[in-house]
């Protein structure tokens, strides 16, 4: 495409835009960045004040559980299967914008509907997984009494073990740092609630599309701009990903 | 499809408002006047706005100095405004606090954060790059009633029963964490965080479209280092709030998570009224780091575009081209790249390693370069130059002195070793207000002073001008300066009565001359309000399109343009903003193609 473009073109001289974008695709761009500090600074917080902790959970031990598999030890199963969801459905992202590209109103339902799917089904993944964690039962020693806890924002099962100490089975552990829970379910709150409303502007593409708003304006850019956020938000995921599950 | 230079979605709206030209009749009371999408309308809403909670923020800067002028009188009459918060006539301690954090609240974001940027980033932008509007007009109109919804909400704290946000404007935890730790730290916490969170998806709203109106809109032949140094000076501000304020807005989360859910993020080993607290593992220093990533970028949020103003309307009313257009530019880029490597500068006395101290006392002083530039520019812009001294280039001037004499006390702050000393000291207080407080406000006065014609057809009254500068830069000297000796002695701020302390009480007679002052200031600044309002009726009529012989494109718009700007095509620009007495020539519109024989500048 770029053939348009003859040489020596002077792209800042004012009556059209130097970076040959539509001013929504800027603002968006401008937005992400924007987003980005907003979750960089999340992030940050967070790294300080685990850094600054004598201990902290071992993710491995934290997240090992699966739905329908019990007790099984399945360390960074279920949340591989969550990111590899997400990442899936930035691909059918792409390929919805491909379509509408090619004006295709079909292909953009279609694909549009996948992602909206796999932005659901991830959504409905970290509502198991949260649940999960704040229903749990975790044997920990608390004032010298073994009390069963789950994991919340104002109490962290996940302590060192206690030597020796056992209960129904299990190591009893001393309260790990409360603030692994804030920062957990925040900062994934956080994140999913992106998710959340992406999959609402897609349930709004995907109706306007039906609707053949786009067929009438002549261009599915709409289809672009949210596809931009999408992908922005996968790949938050991907630092969330990295700073919960693997470091 | 996007790739191809023949689809320009940026220009859509401008056929669209050309298509509508001819239509002003259909807009009804409220598409023109309350959902405005109209930039010149939506820089009104701005302005006026600002103006209320100008006068709202310093009539509360009147009652607490009527405390630290007169600690001992009883004033009746307050008891009847204000009930209980003035019992028995006198100002009580938890309404003094209310008053200074609602003061700095209200000056610094809600008047010089959207009061200023909002008025003249909206009237200017399109003006000055040659669009018939903003890139999203209705984005735009989001923009202003978002602040609305803030403004409602903060202004809702004030009336609680329980007070609006006490703890200083900077709410640090844990006093604003905990409820129980104070009156301010109830509700009206809640309200203060809830308004600012409403006030940054503003001001995000506002930024997205200042920046991509000036990098997508600009008319033909308006390059980058053609456009007028104000639209530089907004450039660098919303980048600096679209990047800086998204931290705030985390901290907030982080607080209202803390206040309310029982979190530790900023709250560890706290015994209140005998009770210990659970919350153990976090750091209120954290939160200092967070709100000062803004905070200190903020302020040249307020003071960037007071110097895009200042720099364009001292160039005209001095009839010479603005010296160093390009330093003034890479000054103001310098200052923005910098306003966000020096925040730790005001956490010296936090504990900071003092090695990490020193690169940011380092990283500080540095500011002083693109300060001092900026500064010399202007003194060699006015030097030797045909000056017009109307009200907007008095209050130029004033801003060059305020600038000035507040830059210099920066440079003591700066340096970690003298700033343990005046860390939170009266010196401080002159510093930051004379800075960014009276210089900023000069700055909009000279854009309002000299932007009015355009905005209203009519001119403000001269004679109301000069008595409001002048008044208003003596009485800002009379306030402050004194104040740099009380901090040098070591006067804490934010303290209620200092007649009780034996280290301070010489400084009484000294407070009641500053509370006169500024009393004083603020009336003067109610006869501006009344000029103000007064000429937007009464005012001399604007009878010619260019009254100031001004060189940039609103100018060529009509006396009173409609919705769209330009009644025909957009004019093309041949040429920088400061043609001034050029070739023996008075002034050459950006319009003017360069002539054959025309000297270079």
């Amino acid at each position: 495409m770029s053939t348009h473009v003859p040489a020596g073109y002077k792209w800042w001289t004012g009556g059209k835009s130097p970076y040959n974008v539509s001013y929504g695709k800027l603002m968006m761009w401008i937005f992400l960045l924007s987003d980005t500090f907003t979750f960089g600074a999340l992030l940050i917080s967070y790294g300080t004040i685990r850094v600054s902790q004598n201990y902290w959970p071992d993710p491995n031990h934290v997240f090992n559980a699966f739905p329908l598999m019990g007790h099984a030890n399945l360390p960074l199963a279920f949340v591989s299967l969550m990111t590899f969801i997400l990442i899936m459905s930035s691909v059918t992202m792409v390929l919805a914008v491909h379509e509408g590209h090619k004006r295709n109103r079909a292909g953009v339902e279609k694909w549009l509907l996948w992602t909206i799917l796999g932005g659901s089904l991830f959504l409905s993944c970290q509502a198991w997984e949260w649940t999960h964690m704040i229903t749990g039962s975790h044997a920990v020693l608390v004032d010298g009494q073994i009390k069963e806890i789950g994991a919340t924002i104002t109490q962290n099962p996940y302590g060192p073990a206690v030597p020796g100490l056992m209960h129904d089975g299990h190591a009893v552990t001393t309260p790990g740092p409360v603030g692994f829970g804030g920062f957990f379910f925040g900062i994934t709150g956080f994140h999913g609630f992106h998710v959340f409303s992406g999959v609402c502007l897609l349930v709004l593409a995907f109706v306007w599309t039906k609707m053949g708003r786009f067929d009438n304006l002549g261009h599915y850019e709409m289809i672009e701009k949210i596809g931009l956020y999408w992908h922005f938000v996968d790949l938050v995921w991907v630092f969330v990903f990295l700073c919960f599950y693997l470091i | 499809m996007s790739n191809e230079i023949a689809v320009q979605h940026g220009v859509i709206p401008h056929e669209v408002h050309e298509h509508h030209d001819g239509h002003h009749h259909h807009e009804t009371f409220i598409t023109k006047y309350v959902f405005s999408q109209d930039h010149k309308m939506i820089a009104k809403q701005f302005l006026i706005t600002g103006i209320i909670w100008a006068i709202v923020g310093g009539l509360m800067s009147v009652l607490f100095r009527i405390q630290l002028g007169y600690p001992d009188a009883t004033l009746p009459w307050l008891e009847d405004i204000f009930g209980h918060w003035a019992k028995d006539g006198k100002i009580q301690p938890e309404f003094y606090y209310a008053l200074g954090t609602m003061h700095g609240t209200i000056l610094v974001f809600f008047v010089l954060t959207a009061g200023l940027s909002g008025t003249f980033a909206n009237l200017l932008i399109p003006y000055q790059v040659g669009a018939r509007d903003m890139a999203s007009p209705f984005m735009n109109m989001l923009s202003y009633w978002f602040f609305v919804l803030a403004s409602i909400i903060i202004m809702a704290s004030l009336f609680v029963q329980t007070g609006p946000a006490s703890g200083g404007w900077t709410v640090y935890p844990p006093l604003s964490a905990l409820g129980d730790a104070s009156q301010g730290s109830k509700i009206g916490m809640d309200l203060w965080l809830i308004s600012m969170a409403m006030f940054v998806v503003s001001q995000l709203l506002g930024g997205l479209n200042y920046v991509s109106t000036i990098l997508n809109m600009r008319t033909k032949g308006m390059t980058m280092t053609r456009l007028p140094l104000t639209i530089w000076a907004i450039l660098f501000t919303a980048i600096l709030g679209i990047l800086s304020f998204p931290v705030l807005f985390s901290g907030f989360i982080l607080l209202l998570f803390d206040r309310h859910l029982g979190t530790s993020f900023y709250l560890s080993d706290i015994v209140l009224g005998g009770n210990i607290l659970p919350n153990e593992g976090g750091s209120p220093i954290l939160y200092q780091h967070l709100f000062w990533f803004l905070g200190h970028p903020e302020v040249y949020i307020i003071i960037l575009p007071t110097m895009g103003l200042v720099s364009e309307v001292m160039s005209i009313n001095a009839r010479k081209p603005i010296f160093g257009y390009m330093a003034m530019i890479a000054s103001m880029f310098a200052i923005a790249l910098l306003a966000f490597l020096v925040w730790a500068h005001h956490m010296f006395v936090t504990g900071l390693n003092p090695f990490l101290g020193s690169v940011f006392v380092l990283l500080t002083l540095l500011i002083a370069v693109p300060s001092a530039i900026k500064v010399f520019n202007w003194i060699t812009t006015l030097w030797r130059g045909n000056i017009r001294f109307t009200p907007g280039m008095l209050f130029c001037v004033g801003f060059v002195s305020m600038f000035i004499s507040g830059g210099l006390t920066g440079i003591f702050l700066g340096n970690s070793t003298l700033d343990l000393h005046l860390h939170d000291t009266y010196f401080v207080i002159a510093h930051f207000h004379i800075v960014m407080g009276v210089s900023a406000f000069m700055g909009m006065f000279a854009g309002i002073y000299h932007w009015f014609p355009k905005m209203y057809g009519r001119y403000m009254n001269n004679t109301m001008g000069y008595i409001h500068f002048w008044v208003t830069m003596v009485c800002a000297y009379v306030i402050f300066w004194p104040m740099h000796y009380e901090g040098f002695a070591g006067m804490p701020r934010r303290y209620y009565d200092y007649s009780g302390w034996e280290s301070f009480k010489h400084f009484v007679e000294l407070n009641r001359v500053i509370s006169f002052a500024a009393i004083l200031s603020f009336l003067v600044q109610l006869m501006f309000v009344f000029n103000f309002f007064y000429s937007i009726f009464k005012g001399r009529k604007v009878t010619t399109q260019n009254p100031w012989g001004a060189n940039t494109l609103e100018w060529t718009t009509p006396i009173r343009p409609g919705h769209g700007n330009w009644p025909g095509e957009i004019p093309e620009v041949h040429r920088w903003a400061y043609d001034y007495g050029k070739d023996g020539k008075d002034f050459i519109p950006q319009t003017e193609p360069v002539g054959k024989d025309e000297s270079t500048h």
